[in-house]
Protein backbone atom coordinates (compact mmCIF):
# COMPACT_ATOMS: atom_id res chain seq x y z
CA UNK A 1 0.00 0.00 0.00
CA UNK A 2 1.72 3.24 -1.12
CA UNK A 3 1.76 6.01 1.50
CA UNK A 4 -0.01 9.36 1.06
CA UNK A 5 3.34 10.86 0.09
CA UNK A 6 4.13 8.16 -2.52
CA UNK A 7 0.69 8.66 -4.00
CA UNK A 8 1.28 12.40 -4.18
CA UNK A 9 4.65 11.94 -5.87
CA UNK A 10 2.94 10.08 -8.72
CA UNK A 11 0.19 12.65 -8.93
CA UNK A 12 2.81 15.40 -9.03
CA UNK A 13 4.34 13.82 -12.15
CA UNK A 14 0.91 13.61 -13.82
CA UNK A 15 0.22 17.27 -13.00
CA UNK A 16 3.54 18.52 -14.39
CA UNK A 17 3.09 16.44 -17.53
CA UNK A 18 -0.43 17.79 -18.08
CA UNK A 19 0.70 21.41 -17.54
CA UNK A 20 3.19 20.92 -20.39
CA UNK A 21 0.51 19.42 -22.63
CA UNK A 22 -1.81 22.33 -21.88
CA UNK A 23 0.65 25.03 -22.90
CA UNK A 24 2.09 23.17 -25.88
CA UNK A 25 -1.44 22.56 -27.20
CA UNK A 26 -2.05 26.32 -27.06
CA UNK A 27 1.05 27.25 -28.99
CA UNK A 28 3.24 28.31 -26.06
CA UNK A 29 6.97 27.73 -26.38
CA UNK A 30 8.62 25.99 -23.43
CA UNK A 31 11.80 27.85 -22.45
CA UNK A 32 14.63 27.39 -19.97
CA UNK A 33 16.44 30.44 -18.64
CA UNK A 34 19.53 30.59 -16.39
CA UNK A 35 18.85 29.98 -12.70
CA UNK A 36 21.98 31.82 -11.49
CA UNK A 37 21.70 35.48 -12.43
CA UNK A 38 23.41 38.77 -11.45
CA UNK A 39 20.16 40.42 -10.33
CA UNK A 40 16.53 39.49 -9.72
CA UNK A 41 13.41 41.60 -10.13
CA UNK A 42 13.78 43.41 -6.84
CA UNK A 43 11.04 42.99 -4.24
CA UNK A 44 11.08 44.38 -0.74
CA UNK A 45 9.97 41.13 0.91
CA UNK A 46 11.69 38.49 -1.23
CA UNK A 47 15.16 37.44 -0.16
CA UNK A 48 17.37 35.99 -2.93
CA UNK A 49 20.01 33.40 -2.05
CA UNK A 50 23.61 34.01 -3.13
CA UNK A 51 25.46 31.57 -5.32
CA UNK A 52 29.17 32.10 -5.96
CA UNK A 53 29.00 35.83 -6.80
CA UNK A 54 25.56 35.57 -8.44
CA UNK A 55 22.03 35.08 -7.12
CA UNK A 56 19.80 32.07 -7.53
CA UNK A 57 16.70 33.33 -9.27
CA UNK A 58 13.65 33.94 -7.07
CA UNK A 59 11.52 33.67 -10.23
CA UNK A 60 12.42 33.39 -13.95
CA UNK A 61 10.63 36.71 -14.51
CA UNK A 62 13.56 38.90 -15.62
CA UNK A 63 14.88 36.50 -18.28
CA UNK A 64 11.42 35.57 -19.53
CA UNK A 65 10.49 39.19 -20.05
CA UNK A 66 13.72 39.70 -21.98
CA UNK A 67 12.55 36.88 -24.27
CA UNK A 68 9.29 38.78 -24.75
CA UNK A 69 11.36 41.80 -25.78
CA UNK A 70 13.13 39.54 -28.26
CA UNK A 71 9.82 38.70 -29.92
CA UNK A 72 8.77 35.42 -28.28
CA UNK A 73 5.11 36.22 -27.66
CA UNK A 74 3.89 33.07 -25.87
CA UNK A 75 6.31 31.34 -23.54
CA UNK A 76 6.16 29.15 -20.44
CA UNK A 77 8.67 27.64 -18.04
CA UNK A 78 8.56 25.12 -15.19
CA UNK A 79 11.62 25.52 -13.00
CA UNK A 80 13.08 25.47 -9.51
CA UNK A 81 13.23 28.84 -7.71
CA UNK A 82 14.82 29.84 -4.42
CA UNK A 83 13.71 32.28 -1.74
CA UNK A 84 15.56 32.65 1.54
CA UNK A 85 13.95 32.44 5.01
CA UNK A 86 10.75 30.86 3.72
CA UNK A 87 9.74 27.70 5.52
CA UNK A 88 6.30 26.74 6.77
CA UNK A 89 3.32 24.54 5.98
CA UNK A 90 3.10 26.12 2.51
CA UNK A 91 6.71 27.16 1.92
CA UNK A 92 10.04 25.54 1.23
CA UNK A 93 13.03 27.70 0.24
CA UNK A 94 13.52 25.69 -2.98
CA UNK A 95 10.27 25.17 -4.85
CA UNK A 96 8.83 24.66 -8.33
CA UNK A 97 7.35 27.56 -10.23
CA UNK A 98 5.31 27.65 -13.42
CA UNK A 99 5.43 30.98 -15.22
CA UNK A 100 3.83 31.97 -18.47
CA UNK A 101 3.83 35.19 -20.47
CA UNK A 102 1.75 36.38 -23.38
CA UNK A 103 2.28 39.44 -25.56
CA UNK A 104 -0.60 41.71 -26.57
CA UNK A 105 -2.62 40.48 -23.56
CA UNK A 106 -3.61 41.75 -20.15
CA UNK A 107 -4.41 40.24 -16.77
CA UNK A 108 -7.96 39.34 -17.82
CA UNK A 109 -6.51 36.93 -20.44
CA UNK A 110 -4.42 35.32 -17.68
CA UNK A 111 -7.48 34.79 -15.50
CA UNK A 112 -9.06 32.86 -18.37
CA UNK A 113 -5.83 30.84 -18.80
CA UNK A 114 -5.95 29.95 -15.10
CA UNK A 115 -9.52 28.66 -15.31
CA UNK A 116 -8.76 26.54 -18.36
CA UNK A 117 -5.45 25.27 -16.97
CA UNK A 118 -6.88 24.17 -13.62
CA UNK A 119 -9.78 22.35 -15.27
CA UNK A 120 -7.39 20.66 -17.70
CA UNK A 121 -5.04 19.50 -14.96
CA UNK A 122 -7.93 18.40 -12.75
CA UNK A 123 -9.31 16.27 -15.60
CA UNK A 124 -5.87 14.70 -16.14
CA UNK A 125 -5.76 13.73 -12.45
CA UNK A 126 -9.24 12.22 -12.59
CA UNK A 127 -8.32 10.09 -15.59
CA UNK A 128 -5.38 8.77 -13.66
CA UNK A 129 -7.11 7.36 -10.65
CA UNK A 130 -9.16 8.41 -7.68
CA UNK A 131 -8.75 11.89 -6.28
CA UNK A 132 -7.37 11.92 -2.80
CA UNK A 133 -9.09 14.49 -0.65
CA UNK A 134 -8.04 15.51 2.81
CA UNK A 135 -9.53 18.96 2.81
CA UNK A 136 -12.47 19.77 5.03
CA UNK A 137 -14.12 21.44 2.10
CA UNK A 138 -14.06 20.32 -1.51
CA UNK A 139 -13.02 22.94 -4.02
CA UNK A 140 -15.32 22.83 -7.02
CA UNK A 141 -13.34 23.89 -10.07
CA UNK A 142 -16.31 23.77 -12.42
CA UNK A 143 -18.51 26.41 -10.86
CA UNK A 144 -17.79 29.97 -12.05
CA UNK A 145 -14.91 31.61 -10.19
CA UNK A 146 -15.81 34.83 -8.41
CA UNK A 147 -13.64 37.87 -9.04
CA UNK A 148 -13.35 40.20 -6.07
CA UNK A 149 -11.30 43.39 -5.90
CA UNK A 150 -8.98 43.86 -2.92
CA UNK A 151 -11.03 46.94 -2.01
CA UNK A 152 -14.27 44.92 -1.95
CA UNK A 153 -12.69 42.07 -0.03
CA UNK A 154 -11.41 44.37 2.72
CA UNK A 155 -14.80 46.07 2.95
CA UNK A 156 -16.79 42.83 2.98
CA UNK A 157 -14.63 40.60 5.14
CA UNK A 158 -12.77 43.06 7.38
CA UNK A 159 -15.08 46.12 7.38
CA UNK A 160 -12.07 48.18 6.45
CA UNK A 161 -10.20 49.42 3.42
CA UNK A 162 -6.78 48.31 2.22
CA UNK A 163 -5.12 51.74 2.27
CA UNK A 164 -5.97 52.36 5.92
CA UNK A 165 -4.61 48.92 6.75
CA UNK A 166 -1.38 49.59 4.85
CA UNK A 167 -0.91 52.89 6.73
CA UNK A 168 -1.35 51.12 10.05
CA UNK A 169 0.98 48.27 9.10
CA UNK A 170 -1.88 45.77 9.39
CA UNK A 171 -2.43 44.94 5.72
CA UNK A 172 -0.79 41.50 5.80
CA UNK A 173 -2.36 40.55 9.11
CA UNK A 174 -5.88 41.41 7.93
CA UNK A 175 -5.23 39.54 4.69
CA UNK A 176 -4.14 36.41 6.56
CA UNK A 177 -6.55 36.48 9.47
CA UNK A 178 -9.74 37.78 7.80
CA UNK A 179 -9.67 37.81 4.01
CA UNK A 180 -7.96 34.50 3.21
CA UNK A 181 -10.12 32.39 5.58
CA UNK A 182 -13.26 34.06 4.13
CA UNK A 183 -12.13 33.26 0.57
CA UNK A 184 -11.46 29.63 1.54
CA UNK A 185 -15.05 29.39 2.85
CA UNK A 186 -16.46 30.09 -0.62
CA UNK A 187 -15.61 26.56 -1.79
CA UNK A 188 -14.58 27.68 -5.28
CA UNK A 189 -11.38 29.22 -6.59
CA UNK A 190 -11.46 33.00 -6.23
CA UNK A 191 -9.63 35.74 -8.06
CA UNK A 192 -8.61 38.61 -5.80
CA UNK A 193 -7.80 41.51 -8.12
CA UNK A 194 -6.77 45.16 -8.42
CA UNK A 195 -4.15 45.43 -5.70
CA UNK A 196 -3.18 48.76 -4.13
CA UNK A 197 -0.52 50.38 -6.33
CA UNK A 198 2.15 50.08 -3.60
CA UNK A 199 1.60 46.30 -3.45
CA UNK A 200 2.69 45.70 -7.04
CA UNK A 201 6.37 45.88 -7.89
CA UNK A 202 6.17 45.10 -11.60
CA UNK A 203 2.51 45.54 -12.56
CA UNK A 204 0.92 48.19 -14.76
CA UNK A 205 -1.43 50.62 -12.99
CA UNK A 206 -5.03 50.59 -14.11
CA UNK A 207 -5.44 53.29 -16.77
CA UNK A 208 -8.79 54.50 -15.35
CA UNK A 209 -7.74 54.21 -11.67
CA UNK A 210 -4.01 54.63 -11.00
CA UNK A 211 -4.46 53.92 -7.26
CA UNK A 212 -4.63 50.22 -8.11
CA UNK A 213 -2.50 47.90 -10.22
CA UNK A 214 -3.73 45.35 -12.75
CA UNK A 215 -2.59 42.52 -10.54
CA UNK A 216 -4.48 39.47 -9.27
CA UNK A 217 -3.95 36.46 -7.08
CA UNK A 218 -5.66 33.15 -7.55
CA UNK A 219 -6.83 31.45 -4.35
CA UNK A 220 -8.15 27.89 -4.28
CA UNK A 221 -8.86 25.62 -1.36
CA UNK A 222 -7.45 28.25 0.99
CA UNK A 223 -4.14 28.28 -0.86
CA UNK A 224 -2.57 31.25 -2.61
CA UNK A 225 -1.83 29.58 -5.95
CA UNK A 226 -0.77 32.22 -8.46
CA UNK A 227 0.10 35.87 -8.86
CA UNK A 228 -0.35 37.52 -12.26
CA UNK A 229 -0.46 40.98 -13.75
CA UNK A 230 -0.45 43.21 -16.77
CA UNK A 231 3.22 44.04 -17.16
CA UNK A 232 4.67 47.45 -16.50
CA UNK A 233 6.61 48.43 -19.66
CA UNK A 234 7.87 51.85 -18.62
CA UNK A 235 11.63 51.55 -17.82
CA UNK A 236 11.81 54.81 -15.84
CA UNK A 237 8.84 53.85 -13.66
CA UNK A 238 10.23 50.31 -13.20
CA UNK A 239 13.63 51.64 -12.11
CA UNK A 240 11.94 54.03 -9.65
CA UNK A 241 9.98 51.13 -8.11
CA UNK A 242 13.11 49.00 -7.73
CA UNK A 243 14.91 51.90 -6.08
CA UNK A 244 11.97 52.50 -3.75
CA UNK A 245 12.06 48.81 -2.76
CA UNK A 246 15.77 49.18 -1.97
CA UNK A 247 15.06 52.28 0.13
CA UNK A 248 12.53 50.34 2.18
CA UNK A 249 14.95 47.46 2.54
CA UNK A 250 17.59 49.82 3.94
CA UNK A 251 15.04 51.23 6.40
CA UNK A 252 14.36 47.67 7.56
CA UNK A 253 18.10 47.08 7.99
CA UNK A 254 18.42 44.82 4.93
CA UNK A 255 21.25 45.04 2.41
CA UNK A 256 20.31 46.74 -0.87
CA UNK A 257 20.17 44.46 -3.92
CA UNK A 258 21.57 45.11 -7.41
CA UNK A 259 19.19 46.15 -10.20
CA UNK A 260 18.80 43.99 -13.32
CA UNK A 261 20.40 46.47 -15.76
CA UNK A 262 19.94 44.64 -19.13
CA UNK A 263 16.28 44.06 -18.30
CA UNK A 264 15.75 47.76 -17.59
CA UNK A 265 17.60 48.64 -20.82
CA UNK A 266 15.43 46.36 -22.95
CA UNK A 267 12.09 47.01 -21.23
CA UNK A 268 11.15 49.88 -23.56
CA UNK A 269 11.09 47.35 -26.42
CA UNK A 270 8.66 45.03 -24.61
CA UNK A 271 5.23 44.69 -26.20
CA UNK A 272 2.16 45.15 -23.99
CA UNK A 273 2.08 41.84 -22.18
CA UNK A 274 0.85 39.91 -19.17
CA UNK A 275 2.65 37.32 -17.08
CA UNK A 276 1.94 35.05 -14.15
CA UNK A 277 3.70 32.80 -11.66
CA UNK A 278 1.96 29.74 -10.24
CA UNK A 279 3.33 27.64 -7.40
CA UNK A 280 3.39 24.08 -8.69
CA UNK A 281 3.87 22.55 -5.22
CA UNK A 282 0.73 24.37 -4.05
CA UNK A 283 -1.23 23.15 -7.08
CA UNK A 284 -0.16 19.60 -6.22
CA UNK A 285 -1.23 20.22 -2.59
CA UNK A 286 -4.65 21.32 -3.82
CA UNK A 287 -5.13 18.31 -6.10
CA UNK A 288 -3.86 15.85 -3.50
CA UNK A 289 -5.71 17.43 -0.60
CA UNK A 290 -2.40 17.82 1.23
CA UNK A 291 -2.28 20.16 4.23
CA UNK A 292 1.50 20.52 4.24
CA UNK A 293 3.92 21.14 1.39
CA UNK A 294 6.06 18.44 3.04
CA UNK A 295 3.54 15.88 1.72
CA UNK A 296 4.08 16.78 -1.94
CA UNK A 297 7.86 17.13 -2.27
CA UNK A 298 10.32 14.25 -2.62
CA UNK A 299 12.44 15.59 0.25
CA UNK A 300 12.04 18.53 2.62
CA UNK A 301 15.13 20.62 3.47
CA UNK A 302 15.16 18.97 6.92
CA UNK A 303 15.41 15.51 5.35
CA UNK A 304 18.58 16.25 3.39
CA UNK B 1 18.90 35.36 21.34
CA UNK B 2 16.43 33.74 18.93
CA UNK B 3 15.10 35.31 15.73
CA UNK B 4 11.75 34.60 14.06
CA UNK B 5 13.58 32.05 11.89
CA UNK B 6 14.14 29.90 15.01
CA UNK B 7 10.42 29.71 15.83
CA UNK B 8 9.08 26.19 15.82
CA UNK B 9 6.93 23.90 17.92
CA UNK B 10 8.70 23.05 21.16
CA UNK B 11 10.83 26.23 21.35
CA UNK B 12 11.01 27.75 24.83
CA UNK B 13 11.23 31.53 25.07
CA UNK B 14 10.93 34.26 27.71
CA UNK B 15 8.09 36.71 27.28
CA UNK B 16 7.19 39.46 29.78
CA UNK B 17 9.41 37.69 32.29
CA UNK B 18 7.73 34.28 32.05
CA UNK B 19 8.87 31.12 30.25
CA UNK B 20 6.65 30.08 27.32
CA UNK B 21 6.53 26.92 25.26
CA UNK B 22 5.63 27.31 21.54
CA UNK B 23 2.81 24.79 20.95
CA UNK B 24 1.76 25.76 17.39
CA UNK B 25 3.49 27.71 14.66
CA UNK B 26 2.55 28.87 11.16
CA UNK B 27 4.62 30.82 8.62
CA UNK B 28 2.64 32.89 6.11
CA UNK B 29 3.57 35.40 3.48
CA UNK B 30 0.44 36.75 1.85
CA UNK B 31 0.71 38.09 -1.68
CA UNK B 32 4.41 38.95 -1.79
CA UNK B 33 3.89 40.93 1.40
CA UNK B 34 5.73 40.91 4.67
CA UNK B 35 6.23 37.51 6.29
CA UNK B 36 4.12 36.76 9.37
CA UNK B 37 5.02 34.18 12.00
CA UNK B 38 1.87 33.17 13.83
CA UNK B 39 2.43 31.33 17.10
CA UNK B 40 0.45 29.83 19.93
CA UNK B 41 2.32 29.59 23.24
CA UNK B 42 1.72 28.17 26.68
CA UNK B 43 2.91 29.89 29.82
CA UNK B 44 5.02 27.27 31.57
CA UNK B 45 4.19 28.61 35.03
CA UNK B 46 0.42 29.13 34.95
CA UNK B 47 -0.62 27.32 31.76
CA UNK B 48 -2.22 30.35 30.06
CA UNK B 49 -2.38 30.06 26.26
CA UNK B 50 -1.31 33.07 24.21
CA UNK B 51 -1.62 33.86 20.46
CA UNK B 52 1.08 36.13 19.08
CA UNK B 53 2.01 37.18 15.54
CA UNK B 54 5.59 38.19 14.83
CA UNK B 55 7.29 39.80 11.83
CA UNK B 56 10.74 39.54 10.27
CA UNK B 57 13.43 41.15 12.36
CA UNK B 58 11.87 40.46 15.78
CA UNK B 59 13.96 38.63 18.35
CA UNK B 60 13.33 36.62 21.52
CA UNK B 61 15.16 35.76 24.69
CA UNK B 62 15.49 32.01 25.17
CA UNK B 63 13.79 30.76 28.33
CA UNK B 64 16.61 30.15 30.76
CA UNK B 65 15.41 26.71 31.82
CA UNK B 66 17.46 24.11 33.55
CA UNK B 67 16.60 20.63 34.79
CA UNK B 68 18.55 19.48 37.81
CA UNK B 69 18.39 16.29 39.80
CA UNK B 70 17.52 17.14 43.38
CA UNK B 71 16.43 15.40 46.52
CA UNK B 72 13.10 16.16 48.16
CA UNK B 73 13.71 17.23 51.76
CA UNK B 74 10.50 18.34 53.49
CA UNK B 75 7.24 20.22 53.27
CA UNK B 76 6.30 23.25 55.33
CA UNK B 77 2.80 24.62 54.84
CA UNK B 78 2.46 24.89 51.05
CA UNK B 79 6.22 25.01 50.44
CA UNK B 80 8.23 22.04 49.26
CA UNK B 81 11.98 22.13 49.72
CA UNK B 82 14.47 20.36 47.42
CA UNK B 83 18.25 20.14 47.59
CA UNK B 84 20.94 19.73 44.98
CA UNK B 85 23.13 16.98 46.43
CA UNK B 86 26.25 18.22 44.67
CA UNK B 87 26.10 21.89 45.68
CA UNK B 88 23.77 21.57 48.72
CA UNK B 89 21.84 24.45 47.20
CA UNK B 90 18.16 24.44 48.23
CA UNK B 91 15.09 25.58 46.29
CA UNK B 92 11.51 25.98 47.46
CA UNK B 93 8.53 25.18 45.25
CA UNK B 94 4.94 26.33 45.74
CA UNK B 95 2.35 23.57 46.02
CA UNK B 96 0.43 24.83 42.93
CA UNK B 97 3.50 24.38 40.73
CA UNK B 98 3.87 20.78 41.94
CA UNK B 99 0.77 19.44 40.21
CA UNK B 100 0.16 15.73 40.81
CA UNK B 101 3.78 15.24 41.85
CA UNK B 102 2.90 15.96 45.49
CA UNK B 103 0.99 12.65 45.58
CA UNK B 104 4.19 10.67 45.22
CA UNK B 105 6.78 12.72 47.08
CA UNK B 106 8.50 10.99 49.95
CA UNK B 107 11.41 12.47 51.77
CA UNK B 108 14.73 11.67 50.10
CA UNK B 109 13.10 10.87 46.71
CA UNK B 110 15.33 11.98 43.81
CA UNK B 111 13.46 14.00 41.18
CA UNK B 112 14.26 16.34 38.27
CA UNK B 113 13.41 19.91 39.20
CA UNK B 114 12.79 22.39 36.35
CA UNK B 115 14.34 25.75 37.17
CA UNK B 116 13.53 29.05 35.44
CA UNK B 117 16.42 31.23 36.57
CA UNK B 118 16.28 30.82 40.36
CA UNK B 119 12.63 29.79 40.41
CA UNK B 120 11.52 26.16 40.59
CA UNK B 121 8.54 25.81 38.24
CA UNK B 122 8.01 22.08 37.92
CA UNK B 123 9.14 18.66 38.91
CA UNK B 124 9.57 15.54 36.79
CA UNK B 125 9.16 12.26 38.65
CA UNK B 126 10.42 8.83 37.73
CA UNK B 127 7.70 6.94 35.77
CA UNK B 128 7.32 4.46 38.64
CA UNK B 129 7.61 5.02 42.39
CA UNK B 130 7.24 2.58 45.29
CA UNK B 131 5.05 3.65 48.24
CA UNK B 132 3.72 1.87 51.32
CA UNK B 133 0.01 1.30 51.97
CA UNK B 134 -0.89 2.76 55.40
CA UNK B 135 -4.61 2.05 55.41
CA UNK B 136 -6.89 -0.34 53.54
CA UNK B 137 -9.72 -2.70 54.52
CA UNK B 138 -8.73 -6.33 54.90
CA UNK B 139 -9.84 -8.73 52.20
CA UNK B 140 -12.72 -10.79 53.58
CA UNK B 141 -12.46 -14.42 52.53
CA UNK B 142 -15.56 -15.48 50.69
CA UNK B 143 -16.44 -11.90 49.74
CA UNK B 144 -18.94 -12.33 46.93
CA UNK B 145 -19.63 -8.65 46.29
CA UNK B 146 -17.65 -9.00 43.08
CA UNK B 147 -15.53 -5.91 43.68
CA UNK B 148 -12.15 -6.34 42.02
CA UNK B 149 -10.59 -3.33 43.72
CA UNK B 150 -10.74 -1.35 46.96
CA UNK B 151 -9.47 2.03 48.14
CA UNK B 152 -6.06 2.31 49.81
CA UNK B 153 -4.28 5.25 51.43
CA UNK B 154 -0.54 5.63 50.85
CA UNK B 155 2.07 7.05 53.20
CA UNK B 156 1.95 10.35 51.25
CA UNK B 157 -1.77 10.66 51.90
CA UNK B 158 -2.66 9.82 48.29
CA UNK B 159 -5.70 7.54 47.89
CA UNK B 160 -6.05 5.16 44.97
CA UNK B 161 -7.74 1.87 44.04
CA UNK B 162 -5.77 -1.32 44.54
CA UNK B 163 -6.60 -5.05 44.03
CA UNK B 164 -8.37 -6.74 46.97
CA UNK B 165 -5.34 -8.83 47.97
CA UNK B 166 -3.22 -5.81 48.94
CA UNK B 167 -2.79 -5.49 52.69
CA UNK B 168 -1.83 -2.69 55.04
CA UNK B 169 1.93 -2.24 55.34
CA UNK B 170 2.65 -3.59 51.85
CA UNK B 171 4.86 -1.76 49.34
CA UNK B 172 3.27 -1.14 45.92
CA UNK B 173 4.44 0.41 42.63
CA UNK B 174 2.47 3.33 41.16
CA UNK B 175 2.68 4.63 37.59
CA UNK B 176 3.12 8.39 38.13
CA UNK B 177 1.95 9.15 34.57
CA UNK B 178 -1.53 7.75 35.22
CA UNK B 179 -1.64 7.80 39.04
CA UNK B 180 -2.72 4.16 39.02
CA UNK B 181 -1.62 1.02 40.84
CA UNK B 182 0.90 -0.95 38.81
CA UNK B 183 2.14 -3.93 40.84
CA UNK B 184 2.92 -5.27 44.29
CA UNK B 185 6.56 -5.14 45.40
CA UNK B 186 7.55 -8.61 46.55
CA UNK B 187 9.71 -9.14 49.55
Amino acid sequence: MPSFRDHNLRRRAIIIHSIREFFVSRGFLEVETPQRIPANALEEHIEPLRSDGLFLHTSPEVCMKRLLCRGHGRIFQICRCWRGNERGARHVPEFTMLEWYRADSDYLDLMRDCEELLRWVFAACQENGQLFSRQERETDLNRPWPRITVQEAFRRFALSDPLTCIENGLYEEILVSRIEPALAELGVPVILMDYPAEMAALARLKPDDPTVAERFELYAGGLELANGFSELTDPAEQRARFEEANRRRSQAGLAPLPLPAPFLDELAAMPPAAGIALGVDRLVMLLCGAKRIDDVVAFTPEEL
Amino acid sequence: MYTVADLKKGLKITLDGDPYLVIAFDFTKPGKGQALYRTKMRNMINGTILDRTYRSGETFEPANLEERQMEYLYKEGTHYTFMDQQTYEQVVMEEEAMGDAKNYLLENLKVDVMLFGEKAIGVALPNFVNLRVVQTDPWAKGDTSGNDSKPATLETGYVLRVPPFIEEGELITIDTRTGEYSTRVKG
